[in-house]
């Protein structure tokens, strides 16, 4: 854009403008100024919708949260005044709190580990030149775009215990019912085929369009070479999107740590009530349980959800340093 | 070139401020347009479950057409508490007339100030039309605020399919199955007979143990997990364990049907006839009615229910105080709770009213339910209505309820723990909630 103003602005000074009465003049000066403060602002103009949506809806809230944790606030009732670390030492010593942690926790690996291997695959199948390619990649992401809510209403009713479709299936291959709700990995296993469903085409896409940028001359002399597809896969490919893998895993965590719609829908849209709940109440369900629906605890909610955003960086951390690790060594 | 890029340029940087401007004023401006005069305007009604207004609001519309009604559909009533919450605390998005169900009111009376005053209004006069406990309980505790009116309660009756009771070989005629039952351990007895029966051997008697202890307890006892001063005393309350108990032995001996309330399974089992009996208060007639759909018409009919008159459930509408319309609030709060509305919402969903003018008139009292094989509803569920002994509920009767009491007694039922183990859970967790 700038050299564009500049070429189209440049022969107009370079030919030497005829004599202009002062108003003229004036109103020439003050569009050279203005085209200035353009180039100079603009960009800002462009870029600020971003930051001021992030500072009300993110910054915001963040500051706001922190604030409310230190006090003793109801819902309804309001403010009833500064309480320090209270809120927190109250979470950090209720059971239900690290229930939900380990819930969380328990999913997050049950759904994130196969979720990636298959997006994986998936891209490296995508990845071949096959019949269709196009409308099989656009494809792979119709379930990501999908409401996440339909989806929980409908995996609700498949994972349903008396007259759900995975106890029918089951059944018809004369196995027994499943409780869903019933057993900690049952319910754990139901939520992360929700997960997956919804998140692999989505990995599966972002893996695809690393493995585009990888030149084909490496598979070449690695077929040269006489290196099997597999091997390829796992000494070639991988290796390569390393930095694409990491910034998955990365999301994925963030998203696991915060997950909320598919078990509050396999909940059938409790956070709080249910049977066999410790099971697979997550952190973020019990916060929304704490302030919304429980005792209206705001104050208590803010502090839990503090302790979220710590751990949600922690885990980031610690996943970072971990997949680096593992993928430096497989080089 | 240039020159027209510029003023593209422009243009595009006026429309971004201008669009960053109405997007932070739209959050505001939504809630504005119901600043009526003289009582016109639009009206917002949000309400849960299936109390029956659609016919009552297209009457009340007909009688004031300066009043738009915007009335709101918002669930369950576990999905309507926490977003009315949200909006209580915010002081916006409530509607004008919102709808408060008996287990939650007392915890909403504790914040007067986010209500209305209804005499402010010109309630006052209407004290005579309502049941007396119910015109009560829509007060604040030091009696100077009156918040809510009564829509519906819940007379008890128990819901029965003859078609099941004919293959069990049991009497199928009301008369005779109310009589089968006068007490609840008759009721077992029966269900034990049912169970003999190879006819029915994939057939509950009862939905779920849960299903027993709102009846049972409310016949029982005046109070339940709260005394009057809202201090949580349900270890201290016999009737509590004494219910808990009678549900779990019923479980024992395989006459429920382990299901949850509300949810897939149970509105499937209505479908799949998996069950033959379900205690149903006045509203849970429409909710039967939907779920068991066209196929169980007919198949359906109400005896009495043990152990004697009882209330279960009912509502009230209130204004809530950041209503910027409250006279056109009134009006249509006073027409649903009024003779008409109530008739209505009876008449459409099977609520029964709460007010004495309704409960009176004919239309109500010699009504029949086609439904439930012309059932007699009106003397089944009026029977019991004037003469019935209030329970007191206490602030957060609800939660402890349906987040404590009954997902524990659900887990001792599925066999997921012991009675001891889920009594223990239960009333320690109920505990921190009620004093929390």
């Amino acid at each position: 854009m700038s050299i564009d103003t500049h070429a189209a602005g440049a022969p107009r000074h370079s030919a030497g403008p005829p004599p202009l009465d002062p108003g003229e003049r004036r109103k020439q000066a003050r569009q050279v100024r203005l085209g200035r403060l353009d180039l100079k602002a603009s960009p800002y103009l462009y870029v600020a919708p971003f930051f001021v949506l992030f500072a009300v809806f993110g910054f915001f809230p963040l500051l706001y949260t922190g604030w409310v944790s230190l006090r003793d606030w109801g819902l309804i009732k309001g403010d009833q005044g500064f309480v320090g670390l209270q809120n927190f030492q109250e979470v950090l010593t209720d059971d239900k709190f690290w229930n939900a942690m380990y819930n969380t926790a328990g999913i997050f690996v049950v759904s994130t580990v196969p979720q990636l291997l298959l997006a994986l695959m998936l891209a490296n199948w995508l990845n071949r030149k096959l019949r269709f390619r196009t409308a099989l990649r656009m494809g792979i992401l119709l379930p990501n775009i999908t409401s996440v809510a339909a989806v929980g209403i409908v995996f609700g009713f498949i994972f349903a215990d008396r007259y759900g479709l995975a106890n029918w299936i089951l059944q018809s291959l004369s196995l027994d019912p499943i409780s869903w709700r019933g057993s900690r990995f049952a319910s754990w296993t139901a939520i992360a085929f929700m997960v997956d469903w919804r998140w692999t085409g989505y990995n599966a896409l972002i893996y695809l369009a690393a493995m585009q940028a990888i030149p084909r001359d490496l598979y070449e002399s690695a077929s040269l070479d006489g290196a099997s597809p597999t091997r390829q896969f796992w000494q070639l490919t991988v290796p390569l999107i390393q930095p694409t893998i990491l910034f998955t895993v990365i999301i994925s965590t963030i998203g696991g740590m915060q997950l909320f719609t598919e078990p509050l829908m396999f909940n059938y849209g409790a956070a709080g009530s249910g049977s066999g709940l410790e099971n697979f109440q997550t952190i973020a369900m019990y916060i929304y349980y704490t302030t919304f629906e429980g005792n209206f605890k705001y104050g208590l909610g803010s502090a839990m959800s503090w302790l979220l955003f710590l751990l949600i960086i922690g885990f980031a951390l610690i996943n970072f340093l971990m997949v680096r690790r593992s993928l430096k060594g497989s080089k | 070139m240039s020159v027209p890029r510029r003023r593209l340029r422009g243009i595009a940087a006026a429309a971004l401020a201008a669009g960053m401007v109405f997007s932070a004023a739209a959050c505001s401006a939504s809630d504005g347009d119901s600043g009526g005069e003289g009582g016109g305007g639009t009206v917002v009604l949000q309400y849960f479950g299936s109390p029956g207004f659609d016919a009552a609001i297209a009457a009340f519309q007909t009688a004031n057409p300066d009043i738009k009604v915007d009335a709101q559909n918002m669930g369950e009533l576990k999905d309507f508490t926490p977003k009315l919450n949200q909006w209580l605390a915010t002081g916006q998005g409530a509607g004008d007339v919102v709808m408060l169900e008996e287990g939650t009111l007392l915890g909403y009376l504790e914040t007067p100030d986010k209500w209305t005053n209804l005499l402010d209004l010109g309630a006052a006069s209407l004290e005579a039309d309502f049941l007396p406990y119910k015109w009560a309980n829509g007060f604040t505790a030091d009696k100077s605020k009156l918040v809510g009116l009564g829509t519906d309660i819940g007379g008890l009756a128990m819901c029965y399919r003859t078609d099941l009771f004919e293959k069990a070989g049991l009497p199928t005629q009301r008369d005779e199955v109310s009589k089968l039952w006068p007490t609840w351990e008759q009721y077992a007895a029966t269900g034990k007979k049912f169970k003999e029966s190879p006819a029915v051997k994939d057939v509950a008697f009862i939905d779920t143990a849960t299903a027993v202890m709102q009846p049972y307890i409310m016949q029982n006892s005046q109070t339940w997990f709260y005394d009057t001063n809202n201090n949580y005393i349900v270890e201290s309350n016999p009737i509590v364990r004494e219910a808990w108990d009678f549900g779990l032995q019923m479980a024992a001996d395989g006459l429920t049907g382990k299901l949850q309330r509300w949810q897939p399974d149970w509105n499937a089992a209505f479908a799949n006839a998996a069950f033959a009996t379900v205690p149903c208060p006045a509203w849970m007639t429409g909710s039967i009615a939907e779920r068991a759909g066209d196929a169980g018409k007919g198949k359906w009919d109400i005896a009495t229910i043990p152990g004697g008159s009882g209330n279960w459930g009912g509502s009230y509408l209130a204004i809530p105080e950041q209503s910027k319309n409250k006279e056109a609030a009134y009006k249509l709060l006073t027409y649903l709770t009024g003779k008409d509305g109530e008739l209505s919402s009876y008449k459409e969903k099977g609520n029964m009213p709460s007010n004495v003018k309704a409960l009176d008139d004919p239309a109500f009292a010699s009504s029949t339910n086609e439904y439930f094989s012309n059932a007699p509803t009106g003397q089944i569920f009026g029977a019991s209505a004037k003469s019935l002994k209030p329970i007191y509920l206490g602030p957060k009767h609800q939660g402890i309820w349906e987040n404590h009491f009954e997902t524990e007694m659900r887990n001792a039922e599925q066999g997921k723990k012991t009675s001891d183990e889920a009594w223990k859970t239960a009333v320690a967790d109920g505990k921190k909630l009620a004093e929390g």
